[in-house]
């Protein structure tokens, strides 16, 4: 591939992701918001709410604070959501291929996924308002809280793709959605493999600030903390970010756990066809639903919003104790006597 | 000092010192209050230092309106003093009346004053569940609460034909029976809460996420309430056994054994935090329902009102004069009503209204300090404050000296006294 037509497909791809995860994200917190309503008996917005409350939000005034620092306070939403729109080149959607699959891996994205929530920090530090600085403070308590146990994740996939692929490059995340884990391991190792799972998801609702880890927001008792001086169209692109977040992590739990595609079951269609994609892409879509309503929807209708020492605590003793605990499964798994394999009957 | 810890407060001078404590202030207009007023809190990092209270945010001089009106005409105005406790103002002002120009009511008036009453409490504590769970962002639990609610809503139309404001009371009785009809219907609400309202204590008091937020946290001890003065459930949750159905029984409440609920019933012993609360609150909304039955069963036939003529009750209350004190239960605790009235007079001479909000402003500052931001909304809604109910005075001009030291009060008042009685 040369330069030139690497650079076309970055261009691209990234107008296609920006415009398609910002869709998508959008679509999902319609969903969420109604589902969501449905579970507290109320009848909830429209599915297109979401839409409508971006447009609204950038015909408003744009308002900067007196006391802010202009340019951090209006580059940091610009920054949040380019960081979003960057981990959806790498991420494959269906058996759509990411746009830069080759060029970066699993280490890279959890370095990416820190950008959105950094940008958020600084905006927030930037403003000059004291709720949004303690809210600050809660952003970046939390990202140290949940790194933990997402890279004990990370490197748990890894391991194992390692010990079972040598051949191929273990964090490549082509590597992983090629050869889905659940069927390659003894009963630990899907025990194991399914609480990492577990773990991801709770992870997800920290990293999006949904509740019961959105103290950084935290309506009720910092008026929006981080985003407490923001407006018109700083505060638009933050929720768009948000809505691509969504999809990112979403997309990352499907790509880790569910790679899996339903083109291969229609014998009818050509694999690699336009038909194939279309179904696949689909599938992705259910996929992602059933994650974003797993582990957005129902934890926020379920609980409430936990204090930030709580936070923290659960994050670093028992959430990483629990991506540990599967982490050693996963590697107890090459006992053979627990294989689940030879129990099914087959090889 | 940093650059953004400068900007805190805009009127505000920064706490000396280079780095903690700093100042951190909620109100008068924030999302965890639904009325204003102002806590300027010292803060050590998330942790709550100290406190202070700046009220008189949402004065609106109902007192001397009230003076300027016949007595019936200040029945209605009392009835809005606040949107929640509306029977409980109207109650307390009634009673005052009565007390003062000795007019008395007829036994049938007094339990439907009480039934009123109770299905106030109901509806008002379930609101403050409803707000209680928005704070800690539980807002599935706010729905189902206020779902429930509507549900008293509902059953308080159905009696007076009002949902918030009532217009059940008169002086020397209510406006509306309860009729033989009536009653089989407000047996089937009373059936209706019982069913749901299991479930809903249910979560509230065993949901994990809920007592990670409420356990051990705002806790005010009984010494501390009983020196505050604090009133309610905010006293009763610290095993201060005070009610005033119970302490000094009044209207159709003498009629029914009525005790006041402290939380050591579910939890065996008393700490005084949040979750006591929740425990009070939630037993209390049983009790009531028991009371609203008692009354249905014990009511008899009879008069409602003392005098229902309009014409003639406004000249008899012309008539009369002398002062009183009305007392009820509020489901906030006990909210008091003083008036005076000149015998030949048309209007109410004075007037007095203590809501117990203002008793249980200062029970914040215990339950506040040692806790954390993310505990101050909580903390703040743990003591249902009704601001609109407790302001009395509004400071428009804050250039000279407005605020009086105790002794500076009192040497006023003594000054005062003496005039008057020249």
């Amino acid at each position: 591939m040369s330069s030139v037509e690497l650079l076309f497909r970055i261009v691209i791809g990234t107008l296609i992701a920006a415009v398609g995860g910002i869709v998508i994200g959008l679509a999902a917190k319609g969903v969420d918001r109604k589902l969501h309503a449905r579970m507290q008996g109320r009848v909830g917005p429209p599915l297109r709410q979401p839409f409508y409350d971006v447009l609204k939000l950038f015909a408003k005034d744009n308002t900067v604070p007196d006391n802010a620092v202009g340019w951090m306070f209006n580059a940091a939403p610009v920054i949040c959501l380019a960081g979003a729109i960057t981990l959806l080149l790498y991420i494959p959607f269906g058996s759509i291929l990411p746009v830069l699959g080759g060029h970066g891996d699993l280490i890279l994205l959890l370095y990416l996924l820190i950008i959105p929530g950094l940008a958020m920090v600084v905006g927030g530090f930037s403003s000059g308002s004291p709720y949004a600085t303690v809210g600050a403070q809660r952003e970046m308590v939390t990202m140290i809280g949940y790194e933990l146990p997402l890279a004990t994740a990370v490197i748990a996939i890894a391991a194992k793709m390692n010990e079972l692929f040598p051949a191929e490059p273990a964090f490549a995340l082509s590597t992983i959605a090629a050869h889905p884990l659940w069927g390659e391991m003894g009963l630990l190792g899907i025990i194991g493999f399914a609480i990492l799972a577990m773990i991801m998801v709770i992870v997800t609702p920290a990293e999006l600030s949904k509740i019961p880890f959105d103290t950084p927001e935290a309506e009720t008792e910092l008026a929006g903390g981080l985003m407490v001086e923001y407006s018109g169209r700083n505060l638009g692109l933050f929720y768009l970010a948000d809505g691509v977040k969504t999809v990112v992590m979403g997309a990352i739990i499907v790509a880790l756990f569910i790679p899996h595609n339903l083109s291969p079951v229609f014998t009818g269609i050509a694999q690699g066809s336009i038909g194939a994609y279309m179904v696949d892409f689909g599938f992705f879509l259910v996929k992602l639903a059933a994650v974003v309503f797993f582990a957005v929807t129902v934890l926020r209708t379920a609980v409430a919003r936990l204090k930030i020492a709580q936070v923290v605590t659960l994050y670093w003793i028992p959430l990483t104790m629990i991506a540990l605990l599967g982490l050693i499964l996963m590697m107890w798994d090459s006992v053979p006597m627990l294989h689940i394999a030879p129990w099914l009957g087959g090889a | 000092m940093s650059a953004s810890e400068q900007h805190i407060g805009l009127d505000i001078a920064p706490a000396p010192g280079k780095k903690a404590p700093y100042r951190f202030q909620v109100g008068p207009i924030h999302p965890a209050l639904k009325e204003p007023m102002m806590f300027d809190f010292t803060m050590d990092g998330e942790t709550v230092v100290n406190v202070d209270l700046v009220g008189g945010h949402n004065h609106r001089g109902i007192e001397w309106m009230g003076m300027r009106r016949n007595p019936v005409q200040t029945l209605y105005l009392a009835e809005r003093i606040c949107g929640i406790c509306s029977a409980t103002h109207s109650f307390a002002f009634s009673r005052a009346m009565e007390d003062a120009l000795d007019i008395p009511v007829p036994a049938r008036a007094e339990y439907i004053r009480v039934i009123v009453a109770e299905l106030e409490r109901i509806h008002s504590h379930l609101l403050w569940a409803g707000v209680a769970a928005h704070e800690i962002g539980f807002d599935t639990l706010l729905h189902w609460t206020w779902k429930l609610r509507e549900g008293v809503m509902d059953a308080l139309e159905y009696i007076s034909g009002n949902r918030v404001n009532y217009g059940m009371f008169q002086i020397g009785g209510v406006r509306r029976d309860i009729t033989p009809e009536m009653v089989p219907k407000i047996h089937d609400y009373l059936d209706y809460y019982e069913g749901i309202l299991g479930k809903i204590i249910h979560v509230f008091l065993n949901d994990k996420t809920v007592q990670m937020r409420t356990q051990n946290i705002g806790i005010a001890t009984k010494e501390d309430v009983v020196k505050l003065a604090a009133v309610g459930p905010t006293a009763r949750a610290s095993g201060w056994k005070t009610d005033v159905r119970y302490n000094q029984p009044y209207s159709a409440y003498a009629n029914l054994d009525i005790e006041p609920i402290t939380p050591e019933a579910v939890r065996g012993e008393v700490v005084g935090d949040i979750y006591d609360r929740i425990i009070v609150r939630a037993l209390e909304i049983k009790q009531s329902i028991e009371i609203i039955r008692g009354c249905v069963s014990q009511m008899e036939p009879g008069e409602i009102l003392w005098e229902p003529k309009m014409a003639k009750l406004l000249m008899e209350l012309k008539k009369r004069g002398g002062e009183g004190v009305g007392r009820h239960e509020a489901p906030r605790g006990e909210a008091i009503h003083y008036v005076k009235k000149v015998a030949g007079d048309e209007n109410v001479t004075y007037w007095k209204v203590r809501a117990s909000t203002y008793n249980n402003l200062l029970a914040w500052v215990p339950m506040l300090i040692g806790d954390e931001i993310a505990d101050i909304p909580l903390i703040v809604a743990s003591a249902d404050p009704c601001f609109s109910c407790t302001d009395r005075v509004a400071i428009t001009n804050n250039a000279g000296k407005t605020i009086l030291t105790g002794e500076e009060l009192h040497r006023l008042s003594v000054e005062k006294t003496r005039r008057l009685m020249q």
